[in-house]
């Protein structure tokens, strides 16, 4: 029986708890009566993924079956979520190259020729063949990568976007073509936080510059509260308007999954457990962990996290209409991920841990450790913050001005000069983002090479919008000072100084949550 | 007789000095520099024109530095006599009357020694004004020198007098100090500098060091063309305030240059093999103001096509594919002129400058030595980057106590 998520509160009894702080992690002493919130206990997988995905394929939710929709001399094209999905990357199979392969399987079926791949990265980085291999499986990729039929989308290529029309708000709709023009399009998603899926998938990973503006910019992120209740996130409610108009001029056949707290193997098993319960094989695991990773050299460290991958269980998979998949998608994400918690708190403290949605394979440079931190763990609620307003967030992560040069050109950029000036994503965003969305080298990059768009690091900032409106002190555990000033927070070297220096905001004897993930988790704050 | 730093001929010494000279400048200034304090006979050249000064202060430069070390080219070798007295910024009094400048007056000394100096009929670039230029620098009344401060005969500031003609000296306005009109001659070359630049208005200037020459040559293109952007590059923390003030639009380290230039230009950035990377586009004028190799390759990769390159410092050898690929106008900058574009002297143009309040402020930096701390000064002037100063100098009126 898999126990749900809950809330401890910290007593004299409770050991030090694990917090992650990039290619590593820490065991911390709370405060008594901090209340340490933790996410369920891993849901039991699917326990025949095959069959699973071929009924939903077979009797998909307000949509024909898939192999009546599949003829003949039509063009049919398959998008799917890219690397930045899930975290850390699954272990093979991928759930998406199973769920490619009965798509393919029946398109062959029914004798479908012209079948392209696409890889629904919006404005990400392109991915290298070897993780477009891992995703959608061996098969697949021998067939189609060698014919290009099996492609980055590239939001830069004016001749293969197609301008679908405006929603009711004026807002750009502009997709790949391929997959605007064809009789019907697949999307094979993965769903690991409640903000992934639904009208997210087709309308943003598929993008344009031009159609993402109208839903990644500051003003829309810092009324979206929160990012992971989609019908009370602004940027979700562009998103669906865009899903609404593509669906009146296109087939799409939305595939989503849903996967369980699996998410480290099983030698970081520890990970996964509550400290008080972990069997001595998990202590001795943990120190060794731990003296491992404190001994190792930096690149044998980034080497053993990111090579990690995870043994993640499907949860769910639904097909059909968009709409009528996501609810169901949801639910699943809530089973597996909404905790019950009462109040705010006056502070709220966050590990930030090494891998983040843009730095797979990569470094998480300061722009992505607070666009995890204050972007994505932050908004992880529903109904209202953990933290008060006017509260102050503590994070974990040393914070190094490190950047990876291939993947992340416009973030040096962007962290050396926009940074320097302002911090004010609204600033930032009127003064600069034409600037770089526009600027005819990182779209070079991003076109040829494996770079982020050179708007990229702005939408990362625009993440933590809400947060930065919505708190009044930043601090960071164990980062570097010189960095947290130019983003302009503050940098402490202990707990006890963090929160002696957030005492100004928050007096001295403040009410403490922690947000233990991951595992991934959603406060549900009533 | 008076005391003066003599440059002397040594071979091994000139060996040693270009082997290490730049990267341990300690051993430069303490045993491997070519230069001596010595008492020797005061110059004099017994011609019409010429007069005695009385050095009141001398600055280092870093063609000094760079001849001490044993850097600078063996093209110059036919241009000097040794041994010669160097310092050629400086600021004196006249000992003699001098035709209409009576004994006493304060002068700077422009030391280009040009044929009026050398009682030849003027060259052809004499003639025209560009009296850098001249062709007659090896012959005349005197032994070959180039400048005061390369000359056997005329002596140089690093003495406590010197020999110049009247076609050299600029009258001191009152109400200078010394420290103000010692850095006359360098404003001079930097006037030279920014009217070579040939800026057209609103272009794109990169600066490429932050030394005395790269900043006032920052102040000469901000007050006399119209350049838009100017990015200096520049080391050190107090460099950047400075050259911000006397007009950069933006200072950046030599690390970040190419990146920032790259992004205010929409250039694209290109990494060759084994060799710098470079700008494909960049900015439309480029002055390398140090002379190092790294510098000279700065500017050449940071130009766009047809862009010019002006050699500020006395440069180094660099890869010139850039030059030919992208077609650069790469144009020498040698001193200054008694006839600039615009029709003034360069001196009399850079006297006013340096009367203006970002300067004076700047004067008051300099730091004088004594000549029997000689080698304190060219350590000082070696590290003064990076030690907060902007120009080090001699002061020969100090003697030993």
């Amino acid at each position: 029986m898999t126990r749900p998520g809950f809330v401890l509160e910290v007593d004299d009894r409770t050991p030090p708890l694990v917090v992650h702080e990039g290619e590593g992690f820490r065991l911390q002493e709370f405060p008594l009566g901090t209340r340490v919130i933790y996410p369920p206990e891993s849901l039991p997988a699917v326990p025949d993924v095959d069959a699973a995905i071929a009924e939903a394929l077979l009797h998909p939710l307000d949509a024909d079956p898939l192999p009546t929709q599949l003829r003949p001399g039509m063009r049919l094209t398959i998008a799917f979520d890219d690397v930045s999905l899930p975290l850390p990357p699954m272990r093979a199979p991928d759930i998406r190259q199973r769920i490619i392969e009965a798509v393919l399987t029946m398109a062959a079926d029914a004798g479908v020729d012209d079948v392209q791949l696409i890889a629904a990265n919006a404005l990400h980085r392109r991915m290298t063949p070897a993780e477009l291999r891992h995703i959608v499986g061996e098969r697949a990729f021998r067939s189609f990568h060698p014919h290009g039929l099996l492609t980055n989308h590239d939001a830069e290529d004016h001749d293969n976007l197609l301008h679908v029309g405006l929603t009711e708000k004026g807002e750009d709709v502009e997709i790949n073509r391929r997959a605007a023009e064809s009789d019907l399009l697949v999307y094979v998603n993965v769903n690991l936080v409640a903000m992934d899926g639904g009208h997210k998938s087709v309308p943003i990973g598929l993008a344009s510059y031009k159609s993402l503006r109208h839903h990644h910019n500051a003003k829309t992120m810092v009324r979206s509260h929160s990012f992971m209740d989609h019908t009370k996130s602004h940027l979700h409610h562009s998103a669906w308007r865009m899903g609404r108009l593509l669906k009146e001029h296109l087939n799409i056949f939305q595939i989503e999954t849903t996967l369980n707290n699996d998410v480290f193997p099983s030698s970081y098993d520890f990970l996964m457990k509550r400290e008080w319960e972990w069997s001595v094989r998990d202590q001795a695991a943990m120190l060794g962990a731990r003296r491992a990773l404190a001994l190792a050299p930096r690149r044998l460290r980034h080497k053993l996290f990111h090579e990690m991958r995870s043994p993640y269980g499907l949860t769910g998979i639904h097909a059909g209409d968009t709409e009528a998949v996501h609810e169901r998608t949801i639910a699943n994400v809530h089973r597996q991920q909404l905790v019950e918690v009462q109040g705010q708190s006056d502070v709220l403290v966050l590990g930030v841990p090494y891998l983040g949605p843009y730095n797979v394979n990569s470094v998480m440079n300061p722009i992505l450790a607070t666009c995890m931190g204050l972007g994505y763990f932050f908004n992880s609620y529903r109904g209202q913050p953990l933290v008060r307003r006017g509260g102050a967030v503590i994070l974990y992560h040393p914070l190094e001005a490190n950047f990876d040069q291939l993947h992340h050109p416009s973030y040096i950029d962007f962290y050396d000069e926009i940074l320097a000036e302002s911090t004010d994503p609204l600033v930032i965003e009127e003064k600069y983002e034409q600037q770089f969305a526009t600027d005819p080298w990182y779209i070079h990059l991003y076109r040829t090479s494996h770079a982020y768009h050179g708007v990229h690091p702005f939408y990362m900032w625009y993440w933590a919008a809400h947060a930065m409106d919505h708190v009044d002190d930043v601090i960071w555990v164990g980062g570097d000072r010189r960095t947290a000033a130019r983003l302009g927070f503050r940098a402490a070297s202990t707990l006890a100084d963090a929160l002696e220096m957030a005492s100004s905001t928050v007096g001295s004897s403040p009410s403490i949550s922690y947000l233990h993930n991951p595992p991934h988790l959603i406060a549900d704050v009533r | 007789m008076m005391l003066a730093l003599e440059m002397y001929r040594s071979l091994s010494r000139h060996v040693v000095g270009r082997a290490v000279g730049s990267k341990v400048p300690g051993l430069l200034s303490g045993y491997a520099a070519p230069l001596r304090l010595a008492t020797v006979e005061e110059p004099r050249v017994d011609r019409p024109g010429w007069a005695c000064l009385r050095t009141r202060l001398s600055g280092i430069c870093g063609s000094d530095l760079g001849a001490l070390s044993g850097r600078t080219s063996l093209y110059f070798s036919a241009l000097v006599s040794m041994p010669f007295v160097p310092g050629h910024e400086v600021v004196a009094e006249l000992l003699d009357d001098c035709e209409d400048l009576p004994a006493g007056t304060r002068v700077v000394v422009d030391p280009v020694l040009g044929c009026a100096a050398r009682g030849v009929e003027p060259c052809h670039s004499c003639a025209e004004g560009a009296t850098n230029r001249c062709a007659r620098i090896t012959v005349g009344h005197l032994a070959p020198g180039l400048q005061t401060g390369f000359c056997a005969d005329t002596g140089g500031g690093w003495g406590q007098t010197l020999a110049a003609h009247r076609s050299q000296l600029h009258p001191v306005p009152e109400g200078y100090a010394d420290e103000q009109a010692v850095l006359v001659e360098p404003m001079a070359c930097a006037v030279h500098a920014a009217l070579r630049a040939g800026v057209t208005d609103n272009a794109r200037v990169l600066v490429s060091g932050a030394g005395s020459v790269g900043l006032l040559t920052t102040y000469a293109l901000r007050n006399l063309t119209g350049a838009g952007e100017i990015t200096v590059v520049a080391k050190h923390a107090h460099q950047r305030e400075l050259a911000l003030e006397l007009g950069a639009t933006e200072v950046v380290t030599p690390g970040e240059v190419l990146r920032r230039l790259r992004r205010a230009t929409g250039a694209f950035l290109v990494e060759p093999e084994h060799a710098r990377p470079y700008l494909l586009g960049g900015v439309d004028v480029a002055v390398d103001a140090v002379g190092s190799r790294q510098s000279l390759e700065t500017a050449l990769g940071a130009t766009r096509a047809g862009g010019r390159v002006v050699l500020s410092g006395m440069p180094a050898t660099a890869d010139l594919s850039a030059a030919w690929f992208r077609e650069l106008e790469v144009v020498g900058c040698y001193s200054s002129a008694h006839v600039e574009p615009g029709g003034r002297p360069a001196f009399e143009v850079a006297m006013e400058m340096v009367g203006g309040d970002v300067v004076s402020r700047l004067a008051k930096t300099v730091v004088a030595y004594p000549l029997h701390r000689w080698r304190e000064a060219l350590d000082h002037a070696h590290g003064a980057g990076g030690l907060g100063t902007v120009k080090v100098a001699f002061d020969p009126s100090e003697t030993r106590r």
